[in-house]
């Protein structure tokens, strides 16, 4: 066995494309053509079509959802912990569809693809796409996967957003709606955030108004930031305190970065030797974390995507055109729900999915609600917490019984 | 009271077909029935994670919400029963959860120790708190922090402006209307807001 080859080897993925030359109408009124979306499946659709379940993905994530790329170690789909044979959404009873969202930047048509208009780059000229508008092209995606109604629709955080767009732009193609980690709409706290970040992004001198492709350069000092803030608001307090607390950086990394001149010989813990009275060098552990993060995201991700995903979250808010009213909103949904949050997460708090739950008893919808008290925040969705992925595994059986066998 | 008897004499005050909610839901077991055999909808309330996944796993709607923070999340008479099974002596609200439920509920039905069952007099009188099978705690860890008993419930009731439709006791599963506040282990009493 190689080093890399996990004890429990997770099934082989195999990402596709589909070509989209139609016209997809967009929320803004303006419109996309010639598209491509990435897409993978796992599992086998059924006889009667009735298995699939289509997982939503959030801000940096794709349709690599689980299993691992052939010949690529540690390649795990971002959800491979709840999604496989097996696993709490089980493969072997599911048709599990994820696909790359609009403008993102793994595989499906984003900001650094042609324009067919122009035969340039988008950049900044990639339309504004929404919560709806990725609904619409994933519905798309469905039917030409030959899925008329889905078992499940399945999201965490912004992937919870789209979940609950489901239920209320195609009530009659899904039955289960299962929001994880998400709310009905972002905060100002939360649209504070990702402005922060945007604006990070927008005034790094590399950005060049979103064209930088044409200059040959990538705006990494914005998305480092960009980055940082928002791994800062995935945590909770405790956890990072836990993980980091005032921990200072191992002094042979400092020593070997030649800094500070400290005698790190003598020293016999990083947290018992001298600061290194530096206002730019790294001290302490948590900066050594956010850099190290930021870095590793600089080198993949897209500016222009990070500013269309946070915009995206931004423009959210399915109540907005029913004066504000969640109840009258919600009205139109038709699927059964189960909701999960966890009570350490202050970027979406249990608080947000409450209003949702609170939404669904006004209208009488089927409803179960899950408050996880795991220590993780945000982060929890993603993480393997046993009491979340029971309630998981057991909704997702209760869907695979009512199944055709 | 997880007894079938006993369950079965509560469901009993549940009108087939009535929209339920449960407040301590426990396993679901009792909505669970009342689903199969009542034909009634509703959610359970529960706290407990292994609560949560029981209902979950049984099939009946659970919220996880936190009884002491009160029932906001449900409107003015949006069921026709609530339910608080062996849940009062648990909340630290007591009288305006009582409340609550007669906002929530076009009736309520509520269950739970009566601690003036003659064998808890009767541990009383030796000069020690009780313990039995209906209420198997020592009292220093007892998670009964309301002791009421029957005629303490009524008094409470008319204190709240509720109207008893019906009262009774219950013992090993039967009803018992005759001097119940000493008689039963159980104290049940079935009302609506006036």
């Amino acid at each position: 066995m190689g080093a890399y080859t996990p004890l429990l080897m997770s099934f082989i993925a195999t990402p596709q494309t589909l070509h989209f030359p139609e016209v997809l109408p967009l929320q803004s009124g303006a419109s996309i053509r010639d598209y491509h979306l990435a897409y993978e499946t796992y599992g086998t659709l059924n006889a009667d079509r009735s298995n699939a379940v289509l997982v939503c993905h959030a801000l940096n994530a794709s349709h690599h959802v689980a299993g691992v790329y052939a010949g690529q170690p540690k390649s795990e789909g971002w959800w491979d912990n709840m999604i496989g044979p097996g696993k709490p959404v089980d493969t072997d009873r599911f048709f599990v569809i994820g696909v790359n969202n609009l403008g993102s930047c793994f595989g499906s048509t984003g900001p650094m693809h042609t324009h067919p208009d122009t035969g340039e780059v988008y950049g900044a000229d990639f339309p504004v796409v929404t919560v709806e508008d990725w609904v619409n092209a994933q519905a798309r995606l469905l039917d030409r996967l030959g899925v008329r109604q889905l078992a499940a629709v399945l999201g965490g955080s912004l992937g919870g957003m789209q979940a609950l767009s489901w239920t209320l732009q195609y009530p009659d193609r899904m039955r289960h709606a299962v929001v994880v980690a998400s709310a009905p709409n972002l905060t100002a706290e939360n649209i504070a955030f990702n402005e922060v970040a945007r604006r990070a992004i927008v005034t790094d001198p590399d950005f060049h108004g979103g064209h930088f492709y044409r200059h040959g350069v990538i705006p990494k000092r914005g998305l480092r930031i960009a980055r940082m803030i928002g791994h800062i608001t995935y945590l909770s307090d405790d956890v990072m305190n836990e993980k980091f607390g005032r921990t200072l950086r191992a002094p042979a990394v400092a020593a070997a970065l030649g800094q500070g001149g400290i005698d790190v010989a003598d020293t016999p813990s990083s947290d018992l030797r001298e600061y290194l009275y530096s206002t730019q060098d790294v001290e302490f552990q948590i900066e050594s974390y956010l850099r190290y993060q930021g870095d590793k995201f600089s080198e993949y991700f897209d500016a222009n995507t990070y500013l269309l995903i946070t915009r995206a979250l931004d423009y959210f808010d399915p109540a907005r055109h029913h004066g504000g009213n969640l109840t009258r909103a919600l009205a139109n949904a038709a699927a059964r729900f189960l909701l999960v949050s966890f009570t350490t997460d202050w970027r979406f708090s249990p608080r947000r999915s409450r209003e949702i739950v609170k939404a669904l008893l006004d209208n009488r919808r089927s409803v179960s609600y899950a408050e996880i008290d795991a220590p993780h925040g945000h982060d929890a969705f993603l993480l393997d917490d046993a009491r979340y992925m029971s309630v998981m595994r057991s909704y997702f059986n209760s869907i695979a019984k009512e199944l055709q066998p | 009271m997880t007894e079938k008897a006993a369950m079965q004499a509560l469901a009993r005050l549940v009108p087939p077909g009535s929209r339920v909610l449960d407040l301590g839901c426990g396993n679901g077991a009792m909505l669970d029935y009342l689903q199969r055999e009542r034909g009634c909808t509703g959610y359970g309330v529960e706290i407990a994670d292994a609560n949560v996944l029981a209902c979950v796993q049984r099939g009946v709607q659970v919220l996880q919400l936190n009884l002491d923070e009160g029932l906001a999340m449900f409107d003015d008479n949006s069921f026709d029963v609530v339910l608080q099974i062996d849940t009062l002596q648990h909340l630290r609200n007591a009288e305006t959860m009582l409340r609550e439920t007669a906002r929530v509920g076009r009736t309520g039905i509520v269950a739970f120790p009566n601690f003036a069952h003659w064998p808890n007099r009767l541990s009383v009188l030796r000069g020690r708190m009780p313990v039995t099978r209906r209420l198997p705690y020592q009292w220093y860890d007892t998670p009964n922090i309301r002791v009421g008993t029957y005629k303490d419930f009524e008094v409470l009731a008319t204190k709240n402006s509720l109207r008893i439709l019906d009262a009774f006791g219950l013992q090993d599963g039967h009803e018992v209307r005759w001097l119940p506040n000493a008689r039963a282990g159980t104290a049940v009493f079935h009302f609506d807001h006036v």
